[in-house]
């Protein structure tokens, strides 16, 4: 019985240890987690328009592919993708739409008031329930969505120029091909 | 830009010695993880040696390793892939050479030349540590040296080169040049690190199958001296983050924040378990589990950062590869001294009893919150990965979760660590504490009243957390005056007392008043005012009693920008108070903008500027805040580091003297406890 005592960290330690090795199997990049949510159509949202701007609703988006990006101004690593989404939007004209995740819509709008605003349009999900039905695990995240409303592509943490560049816009592109 | 770039082929050696430096500090370290063992287990005297020497010649190479990386740097040697990616020849010199650990491969050498250091110095330190236990404490600071240096040979090499070299680097992200940013890693590192040596002692200790109070004293100044450097760390981190973005925030939950936290939370909970195996001769299989646990968060948070699980603004490789070898790593290490854990601490016996009402009771209480909370930040940066993994429904867990689930587990700690000094080793009279800390009522009493009353209507937590802090400092006071007796005998005597207090006494004193000092500052950013206007020059914005009035925007340049920088004075009741300058720098190789804040701060309240964009009629976006009582934070910590360092000094002195100690009290103790 005290034995077993002493073998409880152990054990917790190699659950742990499990659950870390499920996450780093092959093909697990954590930047682009293969989602359950890939190749499923993205869950229905009509946000609230920042700013009382329009409101942001799935529906009225398909039909062209586009971007969805979950951000919140409390996310230190937003802060660093932003001059990226800033270019994207400015040199690639690419259909970017924001949600402001958990986030109060006044420290949202100033946000980009100080920045820059590089969406087409930004929705409201102060309570995160359109981050947990896309499966948000942290914010920033990236997903990218067809024309028919189906999730192609997520990224995870904060995109980086190469990424953008090598995947990101030539995925944009094929899906405006076809 | 070829000055510095063709520089580099006159030493082209240099690159070079630091891998073979490298290469054969692996196998200086094979030698340091087995002969010493062996040694120790066949009471080998010349075999047992072997691990003092190899220490520190594995020192000389990875310094080796380390100045010829730093070399590479400086001279801008971009024949060198690493330096490539992460220098530029327009880079100011301060940081090219923090760049050296501003990249994965280049910190995870930092982190082995650091072990490399902490392994030298128990090999230097040590004459009086029994030669067996030395030998197997180096071993097992080799076998993790190893580790490491496999994993830098064969996945992460610093020195691996490129022809034909490259005209100019890539590396010159503005947001990583910085004081602050730059300087924090080394003091993060050094605080992981040096828990190695804790680790090393248990995992030794399991190993003799004894822990006695001697140990623990051999133990004690390397976890102090490691958490010292750890709350040096988080503090610049968190300093870091409040200066450089902009909205006046100091934490964010950061899974990287919380990887150097939690270590943090299970090595404090750790320095004061091991007092109470020195003294008491008791909670050793719990002390043993204290220093495992601790290193092994420490890499975790190494592997946090490194893989790639988890994402964050200061996470630079993500790369399953290496994230796979790290997990081998942790395997070996955490579950090799868990195993051994699991076979051995049951037969350690256990030495004084004591009631749960004492300092020993207080400590575990103590223990108990500390442990909790870091096992909430651990939940809490994990969790999201635990329901990944199981492909199950997808949670975020924000900052929102911390403030509800860290802060009222911190409270009652904070609230014990005042009456925990006051209670007497074994029984300790809770009342009779109480009642003598009637000052601390009052204390208490009236900064509630007054801070309620100047605050009149503002969020009543943040009062009772100023409560809180007053709380401690003045039971921290009481404590004081009580062991000098103030006011009970002459002035003089009690003078005479406070100069023969041991330097650990004030050690806890001070690091105690520290965190009090800390609390205030984290109550008080409830209170914190902001105003966000937009004004042309010739614009003022009034923020609690400050007039500032924007006179100017002005173009400089700098080494490697531009920079709009407003000229912002600040004036009180008409008086003129200062001029900030608020800046955003434009990095044209970047294509990045950065703000640099302008903060005022009189050391009791900050005034905080953030320049925002500009719009075509010439108006600025201005951030102004006004933060009562932030600088606390960090001076807090600063004091709590420095009541380390004091108690760090008084140990030292046992160490070196402790069979010999003439304090009589304290000899019989030390005595009566190590039967």
């Amino acid at each position: 019985m005290k034995r077993a005592f002493f073998l409880l960290p152990l054990v917790i330690f190699l659950i742990i240890v499990g659950y870390f090795a499920i996450s780093l199997r092959p093909g697990h990049d954590s930047h682009e987690l293969p989602s359950a949510m890939i190749s499923q159509p993205a869950p229905g949202f009509d946000l609230a328009g920042l700013n009382d701007g329009k409101p942001l609703a799935l529906d009225t988006l398909k039909g062209h592919p586009f971007i969805v990006n979950f951000f919140a101004s409390w996310c230190v690593p937003c802060r660093i993708e932003h001059p990226l989404l800033m270019r994207m939007a400015a040199q690639n004209h690419v259909p970017l739409y924001g949600i402001a995740y958990k986030d109060k819509p006044e420290d949202s709008s100033r946000l980009l008031a100080n920045f820059g605003d590089p969406y087409r349009q930004v929705g409201i999900d102060r309570d995160g329930r359109v981050g947990l039905n896309f499966g948000v695990y942290g914010v920033p995240e990236t997903y990218v969505i067809d024309s028919a409303g189906i999730i192609r592509k997520r990224f995870v943490g904060p995109l980086n120029a190469e990424v953008v560049d090598k995947e990101l816009l030539p995925l944009l592109k094929q899906l405006g091909q076809s | 830009m070829d000055k510095n770039g063709r520089r580099s082929p006159s030493l082209p050696m240099i690159t070079e010695l630091g891998h073979f430096a490298l290469i054969l500090a692996l196998f200086v370290a094979v030698i340091q993880s087995t002969v010493p063992l062996i040694g120790a287990a066949r009471r080998h005297v010349g075999w047992m040696a072997v691990g003092r020497s190899c220490a520190l010649t594995g020192f000389g190479l990875t310094a080796l390793a380390m100045l010829a990386l730093m070399h590479a740097y400086v001279v801008s040697d971009f024949s060198v892939i690493n330096v490539i990616e992460n220098s530029h020849t327009d880079k100011p010199l301060l940081y090219k050479i923090t760049g050296v650990w501003g990249n994965h491969e280049g910190s995870m050498l930092l982190w082995v030349f650091m072990l490399s250091l902490c392994s030298a110095a128990v090999a230097f330190f040590s004459d009086n540590l029994p030669p067996a236990l030395r030998a197997r404490v180096l071993a097992v600071q080799g076998m993790i040296a190893v580790g490491f240096l496999l994993f830098i040979l064969l996945t992460s090499n610093p020195f691996l080169r490129t022809f034909p070299p490259a005209p100019n680097g890539r590396g010159l992200n503005p947001v990583l040049q910085d004081p602050g940013l730059a300087f924090h890693p080394p003091f993060l590192y050094l605080g992981y690190v040096g828990f190695s040596v804790a680790f090393a002692f248990a995992v030794a200790a399991l190993i003799e199958g004894r822990v006695d109070a001697a140990w623990a004293r051999w133990v004690r100044p390397w976890t102090l001296a490691s958490w010292c450097a750890l709350t040096i760390g988080i503090a610049m981190g968190s300093w870091w983050a409040y200066y450089t973005l902009g909205w006046g925030g100091w934490w964010f939950w950061d899974p990287v924040e919380n990887a150097s936290f939690m270590p943090w939370l299970v090595g404090t909970a750790l320095i004061h378990s091991s007092i109470v195996v020195e003294k008491r001769d008791t909670l050793k299989s719990w002390t043993i589990l204290l220093c495992i646990i601790t290193f092994s968060l420490s890499l975790v948070g190494t592997f946090l950062v490194r893989s790639g699980v988890l994402t964050s603004v200061h996470a630079f490789a993500t790369d399953p590869e290496r994230g796979t070898f790290i997990l081998l790593l942790l395997v070996a290490a955490i579950g090799g001294s868990l195993t051994l854990y699991a076979i051995r601490a049951p037969a350690l016996k256990g030495g004084g009893l004591f009631a749960p009402i004492s300092r020993e009771g207080a400590v575990v209480l103590n223990n108990l919150l500390l442990s909790c909370g870091c096992a909430t930040v651990f939940l809490g940066t994990l969790y999201p990965l635990f329901l990944d993994a199981m492909d199950g429904p997808k949670l975020s867990v924000g900052f929102p979760f911390f403030n509800r689930t860290f802060a009222p587990m911190m409270v009652p700690m904070v609230i014990a660590v005042g009456v925990g000094p006051m209670l007497a080793w074994k029984r300790g009279d809770l009342l009779g504490a109480l009642q003598r800390l009637w000052v601390a009522y009052i204390a208490t009493a009236v900064t509630i009243l007054v801070a309620w009353y100047v605050t009149y209507g503002g969020p009543v937590l943040a009062v009772l957390g100023l409560g809180l802090a007053a709380w401690l400092a003045s039971a921290v006071l009481t404590e004081y005056a009580e062991r000098i007796r103030l006011f009970r005998i002459p002035l003089a005597d009690s003078v005479r007392r406070a100069i023969h207090l041991p330097r650990s006494t004030y050690g806890m004193s001070i690091a105690h008043f520290g965190l009090a000092v800390s609390v205030a500052g984290f109550a008080a950013s409830a209170f914190d005012k902001e105003a966000i206007e937009i004004v042309k020059p010739g614009g003022s914005i009034a923020i609690a009693g400050y007039v500032l009035t924007l006179d100017s925007v002005d173009h400089i340049q700098g080494p490697n920008y531009t920079a709009e920088d407003a000229s912002i004075r600040v004036t009180r009741d008409g008086q003129f108070v200062t001029t900030m300058h608020p800046e955003r720098r434009f990095f044209p190789l970047q294509k990045q903008t950065t703000g640099e804040t302008a903060i005022r701060t009189n050391l009791v309240t900050d005034l905080y500027i953030a320049l925002g964009d500009s719009d075509t009629a010439g108006s600025w976006t201005v951030r102004v805040y006004w933060k009562p009582l932030v600088p606390w934070i960090w001076i807090g910590a600063v004091i709590m580091a420095f009541g380390g360092l004091v108690s760090l000094s008084d140990r030292r002195w046992r160490v070196g003297a402790a069979a010999k100690a003439a304090s009589g009290r304290r000899a019989s103790m030390v005595a009566a406890a190590g039967e």
